[in-house]
């Protein structure tokens, strides 16, 4: 296998647990945020999501999240007949919480994501990436 | 304790009654016809540092006439707030006289009296000698191009932007940022950027492929005693609003947490002052400075916007310098202790009639255009009609457009684009092969036709409206409402997405569109690959050459509310 620079950005960063699992078993995003926290109050700060205000390319999107001190990150795209993404698990040897990835987005919508901290609190951020026909560049 | 802020708002106070922004004392002197090159560039010197901007200059080389725009609606915090002034309203709110020069230089009112009276503006020989005059009084300003710079024009396409290089090269141009400039296609770009005796900055150029910068995002200047960092910004939608098959090893954005780590980059290398060079547009400028801190200066540019004094957003001042060459900016800094102490500025009309033309730029020119001359000044017809199209809406370039649009390529229905570019023509102007060039010049100019359905119509309007209208600039793409033929609609510019466009119907008839249906729809400016079809320019010279003489009827087909 040739492991590609983006291969290994992966690697690098954390293990990635799960990513689309089959539409039939598709939950809606307050489901699943629901499931990620446990039931715990969501937060926010101490989490940044970097996403582009407006696509260039809605199929391949790219996003990345950093929240320092997180045990894991979810990441979902809120209006995809599927919502989940990806969701990150960090050990006690990674060096840094962070992830990127790209991501395709059916139409306008918001990403979001979560991480759980060490002490199991929840903390939440999201972005509206627009998803555009194209307009006229002045 | 004076704060800086403090101090920066008491320093323009103070200009303004000294007049040394310009407009206060100029406005007098013009009302007693006494305008003079003297009179327009002078300027007392202030501080230790100047900065000279141009911006969207379009590769007019020559003076032309430059309606400024009858529309420029401001939503969410922008509504009332410059640029979305026009006017009257304009006037009043910067202290003009109506029927003064600079009425007629910075809005529409009167446009075709005052033009007669004050005559063209702009011409890079005449921006050659106010850029030479400021530096005879400050030998190390600095030059900074907003971009835009080497599109626009017929001779800019047929030299591939070559004239335009040239003639900024001879005009000492310290750095440039770009937008337009991408759509002569990377292997273009890179061949002149490779040739430019100067930095071509974008720091949220990014290698589409790995996500990392591409480009140098910002050049360090020492002038004068001081170190001067100038950060560029490129048009952040560029593969969004221009077609990115051209360009597709970059990619663009906002990047404002990179314009962050730009700054502060530059701040820990020690510089004195911080300037952003932006293709942002004005509104996307006002958001990210509003965000992104440590900015003394933003030189912003894309939206066309001329305002007579700078927009002071916390302690950072924004510059809005017009386009077409109609006006240069010199902001004079006062730059002490690494920090920027007060500011001078002077948003400096180009009356072509009365800045006398540089010699050897002049002679530049003429050698530029010298091997087209024949093709540019022929003329093709006449118009009795004002032609012009700046603003939000339709304008009467875009009506004559989409007519010959219909007209040549059979269709019910013609969309032409909202570009803030194009130039004006007055009533009794003959039209020139170069005019019809100057309002639609561009490397993918093909005038296709399909088949849209009711839906579809639907759907593009309302997509182009976002682009102008969504409330966050952030999400704004900088360009004026798609223009249309043979249709008509009301738009309700407060609604969100989806709900602004009703009413949608066929002008000929008053027949209501039908979602369901198909229309024939002829256009040009795709940003799709392979579009087929004839140039635009040649879709409206056979037009024009048919019609002989230009005569537009008053167009009612777009209804506005929610200003």
């Amino acid at each position: 296998m040739k492991l590609s620079r983006r291969d290994a950005l992966w690697v690098g960063f954390g293990s990635l647990a799960a990513l689309v699992p089959s539409l039939a078993l598709a939950r809606t995003t307050d489901e699943m945020i629901a499931e990620f926290s446990g039931g715990s109050a969501v937060g926010e700060g101490g989490i940044t999501l970097t996403a582009p205000e407006i696509a260039e390319n809605g199929n391949t999107v790219p996003v990345s999240v950093e929240a320092p001190g997180a045990v894991a990150i979810m990441l979902l795209a809120a209006g995809n007949p599927e919502p989940a993404v990806a969701t990150f698990t960090f050990g006690p040897a990674a060096g840094r919480q962070m992830a990127a990835t790209r991501i395709r987005l059916a139409s306008t919508q918001d990403v979001i994501a979560l991480a759980k901290m060490a002490d199991g609190s929840i903390v939440r951020a999201q972005a509206t990436v627009k998803v555009t026909i194209g307009g006229c560049g002045g | 304790m004076i704060t800086r802020r403090e101090f920066l708002q008491a320093s323009m106070a103070a200009s303004a009654i000294l007049g040394g922004s310009g407009f206060g004392n100029w406005s007098k002197l013009a009302a007693q016809q006494a305008l003079t090159q003297d009179q327009l560039l002078q300027f007392d010197d202030f501080g230790n540092v100047t900065l000279i901007h141009v911006t969207d200059i379009h590769a007019q080389l020559k003076p032309i006439w430059f309606r400024e725009p009858e529309w420029n609606i401001g939503v969410g915090e922008a509504k009332g707030k410059p640029p979305h002034v026009v006017g009257r309203a304009f006037q009043d709110m910067f202290g003009i006289a109506p029927g003064s020069p600079e009425a007629y230089a910075l809005t529409h009112e009167d446009f075709e009296a005052l033009g007669r009276a004050y005559g063209r503006m702009g011409g890079m020989d005449r921006v050659a000698t106010v850029v030479k005059a400021i530096r005879a009084a400050r030998p190390d300003a600095l030059l900074l191009d907003g971009g835009d710079t080497w599109h626009g024009s017929m001779t800019s396409f047929l030299t591939k932007g070559q004239d335009m290089v040239n003639v900024m090269n001879l005009l000492g141009v310290d750095a440039m940022t770009s937008h337009w400039e991408w759509t002569f296609g990377t292997e273009r770009v890179t061949e002149i950027v490779e040739s430019l005796p100067f930095p071509f900055l974008g720091a949220n150029i990014f290698d589409a492929e790995w996500d990392e910068p591409a480009f140098e995002p910002y050049s360090i200047f020492e002038k004068a005693g001081t170190r001067i960092a100038v950060i560029g910004q490129a048009f952040p939608y560029m593969p969004i609003a221009n077609p990115k098959w051209m360009f597709p090893e970059y990619s663009f954005g906002i990047r404002e947490e990179r314009m962050q780590q730009m700054v502060d980059e530059v701040r820990g290398e020690g510089v004195d002052l911080v300037v952003c060079l932006s293709h942002n547009g004005f509104d996307v400028d006002r958001k990210m400075v509003s965000r992104v801190s440590g900015i003394d200066v933003i030189l912003t540019g894309h939206t066309h916007d001329a305002v007579p004094e700078p927009v002071v957003i916390g302690d950072t001042i924004l510059i809005a310098s017009g386009s077409n060459g109609k006006f240069v900016s010199r902001v004079d800094l006062d730059v002490r202790d690494g920090r920027m102490m007060g500011f001078r500025h002077k948003l400096i009309p180009v009356f072509s009639d009365v800045i006398a033309p540089d010699p050897e730029m002049a002679a530049l020119i003429d050698a530029e255009r010298a091997p087209y001359r024949d093709q540019l000044e022929e003329v093709i017809g006449t118009t009795e009609s004002l032609l012009y199209r700046r603003g939000n809406f339709q304008g009467t370039w875009d009506d004559l457009i989409c007519d010959a649009v219909r007209s040549e390529r059979d269709a019910q229905i013609a969309m032409s684009p909202g570009v803030r570019w194009g130039t004006t023509l007055m009533p009794g102007d003959p039209i020139t092969r170069e005019d019809i060039h100057n309002v639609t010049s561009m490397t993918y100019g093909q005038c296709y036709r399909t088949e849209m359905t009711g839906e579809m119509l639907k759907t593009i309007l309302e997509d182009v409206a976002d682009n102008l209208f969504n409330p966050d600039p952030y999400y704004q793409q900088g360009g004026d409402m798609v223009r249309v033929g043979g249709l008509g609609f009301a738009i309700d510019v407060s609604k969100p997405i989806g709900a602004r466009i009703s009413g949608l119907h066929l002008t000929d008839t008053g027949e209501g569109i039908d979602a369901a249906k198909s229309y024939t729809v002829a256009g040009w400016a795709s940003v799709n690959e392979g579009t087929e079809g004839p140039q635009i320019w040649d879709v409206v010279e056979a037009h024009v050459r048919k019609l002989g003489t230009v005569r537009l009827a008053p167009n009612t087909s777009v209804d506005v509310s929610g200003t």
